[in-house]
């Protein structure tokens, strides 16, 4: 009994100095999207930024309509997200006094080899397809950037494919969702960076890319009502930083052979 | 508030229950005996078997879920019947949660029971099939305790639905991923809705169960 009582004095006391630890040098909470975390972007720059600020960096990692709304209730410091018309909007409301440029990459239409659908560079013309042959289609359904771009795609066509026996909702994150594509050897929209990572990819390649509808830029936004003030900034200056971007575009060519995110900052 | 009870809402509440229903019945038809047998039979080894079953017990449904999933992806070894992203997916995974548990309680309940009850009806001149029903008849509660554990937990349980039914709109999209996606899309208020509906229908389990017991007891003591 003794023992146990000690041992758990010793256990608590570990606990509130860990804890004390992480408030003294000072954490901010990034609240970011699916594919920066699983794409494995964030593991590769971030040690690297509490390395240079002595800033620690908390990540919640969901997608960009959830990333917002954690920015609106305030759960979050800073935002790395991708659906500009709704960052625009967070400005707007006043959650964000401004939203900075980052980087870019594009999305693109995936689906099963040697399939209906040959590679080309219409994104219109492959989702009428892929609709009007009910060939499967796996969507996010789960209000992200992604999601909100595939939405957008379908609205500038005048369809609306809810509804359709083929067109699969999963309200996933993107590895979950291009996992289950992959599985069920369907289309799906995936952002490249999570598309390369992709360690095994089955029978799916890229069947259209390289189209206007299909530019993906990321923003980030210090929240308005952010506890951190400093660390946000020096989070959003160190990521506009040359040194930050060089490393931004570096990530993934030692790995996929080419770079899955480009800086514009 | 009820305006979100839409006949979407519905569907996945009635999916649910389908499911949760389906998966406790057939954890507890293979459980329960298998309970009771463990606690009956002597071979060597049972105490490993034992300690084993215990720990599958408090298996975490997500290492459950990754199971079924290799087991029923495209090139696993199940992959032929196609049952990935489907609802007899999510069935399976259940089941093969529950079963540990309801064999698990049954085991505990009848190993503490069971020499009282045998020595009683040994007593009594039972022959060893009238023992076999007297020591379900007597462990009634504790069976009904397993079952309704059993229901709660599937109904609970996200982790391997999520995986191995992939959270399909109007498919396989249960009350717990729904919580989860609409925590994920920034919904807050949807997926608290749905909670709270989720906690009146344990409540309401809890209460036929209650009932349920009461009832069985006074015709125990009509005998």
């Amino acid at each position: 009994m003794k023992k146990l009582a000690s041992f758990l004095a010793v256990f608590i006391f570990a606990a509130i100095l860990i804890g004390c630890g992480t408030t003294e040098t000072g954490t901010i909470t990034l609240a970011t999207t699916t594919s920066t975390e699983d794409s494995g972007l964030l593991d590769y720059i971030l040690p690297v930024f509490t390395a240079e600020t002595s800033w620690d960096i908390r990540v919640i990692s969901v997608g960009t309509g959830a990333a917002l709304q954690l920015g609106r209730d305030g759960e979050a410091d800073v935002l790395l997200v991708h659906a500009r018309t709704e960052e625009d909007r967070f400005v707007a409301e006043g959650y964000a006094e401004w939203r900075y440029d980052v980087m870019y990459n594009d999305f693109v239409i995936v689906g099963p080899a040697n399939g209906p659908i040959a590679h080309n560079a219409d994104v219109e013309q492959t989702f009428r397809d892929i609709l009007e042959q009910n060939l499967p289609f796996v969507s996010r359904g789960d209000n992200s950037g992604t999601h909100i771009r595939e939405l957008q795609i379908w609205e500038s066509m005048g369809i609306d494919p809810v509804g359709n026996a083929a067109y699969i909702e999963v309200g996933q994150g993107m590895g979950a969702t291009l996992g289950m594509a992959i599985e069920m050897e369907a289309f799906t929209l995936s952002d490249r960076a999570t598309w390369l990572a992709r360690p095994d990819v089955g029978n799916l390649v890229i069947i259209c890319e390289g189209s206007e509808l299909l530019l993906n830029p990321y923003g980030v936004m210090i929240v308005s009502t952010t506890e951190h003030p400093a660390g946000a900034q020096a989070f959003i200056d160190w990521i506009r930083s040359p040194s930050a971007q060089e490393l931004i575009s570096t990530f993934g060519i030692a790995e996929f052979g080419q770079p899955l995110f480009f800086p514009d900052a | 508030m009820f305006e979100m009870l839409d006949t979407e809402i519905l569907g996945i509440i009635a999916l649910t229950l389908r499911m949760t229903l389906l998966s406790s019945a057939i954890s507890s038809v293979i459980g329960i005996p298998l309970g009771l047998w463990l606690d009956s039979a002597k071979f060597p080894g049972k105490k490993l078997v034992v300690t084993i079953s215990r720990t599958l017990m408090a298996s975490p449904p997500v290492v459950v879920g990754l199971v079924v999933y290799l087991l029923l992806m495209r090139n696993g070894p199940l992959g032929f019947m196609r049952l990935l992203f489907t609802f007899e997916a999510m069935v399976i995974a259940q089941v093969l949660l529950l079963i540990p548990i309801i064999c698990g309680i049954v085991y505990t309940a009848s190993q503490r029971n069971s020499e009282r009850i045998q020595t009683f009806a040994i007593t009594m001149g039972a022959n060893k099939r009238q023992t076999q029903i007297l020591l379900i008849k007597e462990l009634g509660n504790e069976i009904f305790f397993a079952v309704i554990t059993g229901f709660g937990r599937a109904m609970s349980e996200v982790g391997a639905i999520m995986i191995v039914g992939g959270n399909i709109r109007h498919h396989t999209r249960a009350m717990t991923t729904t919580i989860t996606l609409l925590r994920n899309r920034g919904e807050i208020n949807q997926a608290i809705f749905l909670g709270i509906i989720l906690m009146i229908i344990a409540f309401g389990v809890q209460i036929i169960a209650d009932f349920l017991r009461k009832r069985e007891r006074r015709t125990d003591e009509n005998y």
